[in-house]
């Protein structure tokens, strides 16, 4: 993958856009799936456990490719990403709160 | 106790030193100032965006879900919480047409489109190409401006509510009491329990906040890039800041529309 920009080095002058459109088309399509998974799919844990990955694809289709966080250093990619593990945490602790207060309620 | 060691450093030593990783003046991330601190500003915005989508999941799950087997057909109603694509079914320009989730789509299609064109300016921003930079500007602008006029419409089509309505019992002065009640507001709300309506407010007024304010940064982006501010630093890297910002934004509806609208 060529992650360092080959603009970056001022000789090349015309524009680098395949990388940019290609990721445009994965989550363009991503989308179109979603909409055909919501209408022809009982709803259900498999159907909410599809839609909860494609999102994770298009996520990291966006912070990989747009934001462009697989060209920056190690370190910094990581600095971003190992907080988001509280995030993990905080869904399944309020989450299992959630069905608990439906209980007693 | 052993003496305090005495340290001898010859000069070829102290030159030795000054390339040593601990001396400072190191960029260990290899990205500048204002790179670095957007992106801790977008893992804090991360935690506020995804306190609040955790909280729509725990909300919901203390509500009971619709289940046709002891519901029946679907109608909006106070007891479960309502089908999401069941409230999002209005179009502009078709009144009366159940269209589930088809703005929305727009809506998504839109932001996602002004994602691109930023990606775009940022590449013309690495290409020094300032008429470029104008150009995937102004398309981002467009996006975004569309994006919250879209916004606008959703707010304005769920507060009013459907021709309908729904009924709904309320105790007034000790007595059980059937109003008709139309649209939704933070206390009342027709497509199901109040705290849904709340939800909606809350999640996507704060991500509208957020497009607002990055349309606002934009249009500064554009402004200066115009006027040829950054040709005249020689760099266009304050694009690719705010491009960041506008990319989170992106980001951010991406979960929305999964977890507000799909699921």
């Amino acid at each position: 993958m060529a992650h360092q920009s080959p603009a970056g080095t001022g000789g090349a002058h015309k524009p680098q856009t395949k990388v940019i459109w290609r990721t445009f088309w994965i989550l363009f399509f991503i989308t179109a799936l979603e909409f055909v998974i919501a209408f022809t799919m009982a709803s259900g844990p498999l159907r909410v456990a599809i839609f909860v990955g494609m999102t994770l694809v298009k996520a990291f289709y966006i912070v990989a490719e747009f934001m462009h966080l697989k060209g920056e250093v190690k370190t910094l990619m990581w600095s971003i990403l190992i907080p988001l593990v509280f995030v993990v945490w905080l869904i399944i602790a309020l989450l299992v709160e959630g069905g608990a207060i439906y209980e007693v309620r | 106790m052993s003496a305090p060691t005495v340290v001898t450093t010859t000069p070829s030593e102290m030159t030795d030193r000054k390339t040593s990783i601990w001396d400072g003046g190191n960029e260990p991330l290899k990205a500048s100032y204002g790179k670095l601190m957007m992106w801790f500003f977008l893992l804090s915005d991360a935690f506020t965006f995804s306190a609040l989508l955790i909280t729509y999941g725990l909300i919901r799950f203390s509500h009971p879900a619709y289940n046709p087997k002891i519901h029946g057909p679907f109608a909006f109603s106070q007891e479960y919480w309502p089908i999401p694509e069941r409230v999002f079914d209005a179009v502009p320009f078709l009144h009366g047409y159940h269209l589930p989730l088809v703005f929305v789509g727009i809506m998504t299609f839109v932001l996602i489109m002004s994602s691109v064109t930023m990606v775009l300016a940022v590449e013309a921003g690495h290409r020094n190409d300032r008429n470029d930079v104008e150009k995937w500007m102004l398309w981002t602008l467009l996006g975004g401006i569309t994006f919250l006029g879209c916004q606008a419409w959703e707010w304005t089509h769920f507060i009013h509510g459907t021709e309908e309505g729904a009924m709904v019992r309320s105790m007034v002065n000790g007595n059980w009491v059937e109003n008709q009640i139309f649209g939704a507001s933070l206390i009342i709300n027709q497509y199901g329990p109040p705290a849904f309506a709340d939800l909606f407010f809350f999640i996507t007024g704060f991500h509208g906040t957020h497009v607002l304010s990055g349309v606002v940064l934009n249009g500064l982006i554009f402004y200066n890039t115009a006027v040829g501010v950054y040709e005249r630093r020689g760099h266009y890297e304050m694009v690719e800041k705010v491009g960041l910002y506008w990319h989170f934004v992106d980001l951010v509806w991406v979960f929305v529309f999964t977890f507000f609208y799909l699921v």
